[in-house]
């Protein structure tokens, strides 16, 4: 017997569901996705099968053992290192060849290979038959055929992994060239019936990157998810509000009911809890609508295409395609799509995908450009969402534009290098599984982030209920600060209060807004939710115009990442320099065009 | 002549890849070899990256990468 627990490792090619069989055989939720590199860090499972615990190892995917980028580096020395008491190999069924030479690379290391045929059933759709017993004896190690979602075929891996674990293993016999030998046995194995072009995708690919409808669809896409996105949220964050509201008022009765004293109620009612509510109500119901909707468009395989039809003007600024996505992903928090960046092979144009995130407004800041829109366009009907939606929209494409303007000087500048080699896969399209889709992509995206906000939020309201509730020479610490600002918020069309709130904010886009409010209505702590009208009668009391308005929902849109956000740039590029300057590159353009703004407003 | 002259459609057989050492490895990798099948299935809206069909999937290049990947057309 083994003393220690018995390991087995998953690879396979990017996007041939090994993540799903991974899942259906541990019971672990990890996300899978329809875009290559999704698997970004090696996951662990457990397997119970026989009386017996298996470890399950979740390798990221790979076209080969000798690649270059992170993720790859993290299979080839699991594989080499020798851990593994076996490796399942999980190919696709629909191109046989490709996946062969990743099999046939880790049988030049060790023959302790299972080799699992994945995908069986939309081989057998695209008119591919294959011969799973002559591949096994071409290959020598045992092969089996799955169909990723069904039980069946799971139970199958699951009995093939047991029966293979401790089975003698010859030696492993070197191969000449492994991509020319796959050719080879794939053309012994398959049998094609139809025309072998994917025509169906060809076709679907053929509207989406159309030369003239494609970018208007992806427009209307991404106006329909803001949209979805925004009116969606509208209710539930009224609900959760008036919730938390009940909630606040039954801790500060339990609180009195305990003869706490007011600064200990105060601290932890007013501030603490306060703030973590509101963040929240304000942060779950946007993200719990976008990141579902945004795993559709992934699951579906229209993210890859988006990258495909960006990727011109991108390069033309020596960044990579791939940014696509990941700007995609920054709409709905930019910490994880920083994370997110790791699909780009080369860490030049990584740093660049990194650095200009944060010009993608996450939705936790949707929701004051929301409010502020009807200040600065007169005249619209307020409570038309998709007017809104559409406005919102077009705040983002500057965000985009802006984009494209810091990589084109960053890459002259700081970050100049030629460009990486470009290959990006376009998988073939899928029928997205909702309620799986729906399920895991709350638990796993909006939770996680929740999480992670929550975590920040209720000592940040404590510390902002002390600066509210110090009095030094008649005023709170608070009110001194915005007074300290008010001339630099008033140079760049703003006002010190505002400018206070989003340095104050820095855990947290959300409270942005909240913490203003509290600032006008000289409250010790944040007021309760206002409704978008009042907000902007009372902003108008305040000395708001639509310049300052304009000037806010700019500085919204290019301001330093949240800390969580910066913590991640830290810790992804591995140096302080990377997040200094990410906060200080979007802060400086905000800054510029706050002015421009002010200066241009003048003239009129 | 090289895969940027491949048109939409068209199908050609790889002669060689004028890369070296990580690049050249990654195209490898997803079958770019001697005597390999390409066929070009389409480009991007604004005419770079192209589509192509390579070992059963497809993959997106950049015009600047296939300028450097010669080829024979087929038929």
């Amino acid at each position: 017997m083994v003393e220690r627990p018995i390991q087995i490792a998953f690879c396979g090619n990017p996007n041939v569901g090994k993540s799903t069989l991974f899942n259906a055989l541990t019971g672990l939720h990890q996300h899978t996705g329809n875009w290559p590199g999704k698997t970004v860090e090696s996951s662990l499972g457990i397997m119970k099968a026989g009386g017996e615990t298996y470890h399950l190892i979740d390798l990221p995917g790979t076209y080969s053992l000798d690649a270059r980028s992170p993720e790859e580096t993290v299979t080839r020395d699991y594989i080499c290192g020798g851990a593994a008491d076996l490796i399942v190999v999980v190919c696709d069924g629909t191109c046989l060849a490709r996946n062969l030479i990743l099999a046939l690379q880790v049988l030049q290391i060790t023959r302790r290979v299972v080799v699992c045929v994945n995908l069986m059933d939309e081989a057998r759709k695209k008119g591919i038959s294959i011969d799973l017993q002559r591949l096994s004896r071409l290959l020598g190690v045992p092969v089996l055929g799955t169909e990723a979602r069904k039980r069946s075929s799971v139970k199958k891996l699951e009995k093939c992994i047991v029966d293979n674990i401790f089975q003698p293993a010859s030696a492993p016999v070197p191969i000449d060239s492994p991509v020319a030998e796959s050719q080879r046995i794939a053309g012994l194995v398959e049998t094609r019936t139809r025309s072998f072009l994917q025509e169906r995708d060809r076709k679907i690919d053929r509207v989406l990157t159309h030369k003239i409808w494609a970018y208007p669809t992806m427009f209307l896409l991404l106006a329909v998810v803001l949209w979805l996105t925004i009116e969606g949220a509208n209710y539930p964050s009224q609900w959760l509000g008036a919730f938390f509201q009940t909630c606040q008022t039954l801790l500060r009765k339990g609180l009195q009911a305990l003869h706490a004293p007011w600064w200990l109620s105060g601290f932890l009612v007013e501030g603490c809890a306060a703030t973590l509510f509101r963040v929240v109500s304000v942060m779950l119901p946007p993200m719990a609508i976008f990141f579902p909707l945004f795993t559709l468009l992934e699951d579906f395989g229209y993210l890859p295409r988006v990258a495909f039809n960006l990727d011109r003007p991108f390069a033309r600024c020596g960044a990579c395609g791939k940014q696509a996505l990941t700007m995609c992903m920054g709409l709905g928090c930019n910490a994880s799509a920083i994370v997110g960046c790791r699909i780009i092979d080369s860490k030049r144009e990584r740093i660049l995908a990194m650095l200009t995130n944060n010009f993608m407004p996450c939705n936790g800041r949707f929701p004051l450009l929301i409010t502020l829109i009807p200040l600065v366009f007169v005249g619209l009907p307020a409570g038309n969402g998709a007017m809104g939606a559409l406005i919102l929209t077009g705040f983002i494409l500057l965000g985009v534009l802006m984009t494209f303007l810091w990589s084109k000087l960053l890459s002259c500048t700081l970050l100049s290098g030629t460009s990486a080699a470009f290959v990006l896969e376009l998988p073939p399209y899928r029928k997205p599984e909702f309620l799986h889709t729906i399920v895991r992509s709350i638990l796993d995206r909006t939770l996680r982030i929740l999480g992670r906000a929550a975590a920040v939020a209720a000592p940040v309201g404590g510390i902002l209920w002390i600066l509210a509730n110090v009095f030094v020479g008649g005023r709170s610490l608070l009110a001194w600060g915005s007074v300290v600002l008010e001339p630099i918020g008033t140079i760049f069309g703003m006002d010190g209060v505002i400018l206070l709130a989003f340095l104050l904010a820095l855990p947290a886009n959300e409270i942005v807004l909240p913490i203003a409010l509290m600032l006008y209505t000289q409250g010790g702590g944040l007021p309760p939710e206002f409704s978008p009208e009042a907000t902007r009668a009372l902003l108008l009391e305040n000395g708001w115009t639509w310049v300052t308005a304009l000037c806010v929902m700019t500085f919204c849109l290019f301001h330093f990442p949240c800390s969580t956000a910066l913590l991640t740039i830290k810790k992804e590029s591995g140096s302080t320099k990377w997040m200094v300057l990410a906060a200080m590159i979007p802060t400086i353009t905000g800054l510029i065009c706050c002015l421009l703004i002010r200066l241009g407003a003048l003239l009129f | 002549m090289y895969l940027d002259q491949i048109e939409p459609g068209e199908t050609g057989i790889v002669e060689n890849l004028a890369w070296v050492g990580d690049v050249a490895r990654r195209l490898r990798d997803i079958g770019l070899v001697e005597g390999m099948e390409i066929t070009c299935v389409g480009r991007s809206p604004l005419g770079d990256p192209s589509a192509y069909f390579i070992l059963g999937s497809v993959f997106a290049l950049r015009r600047a990468d296939c300028r450097r990947i010669a080829v024979r057309r087929c038929r």
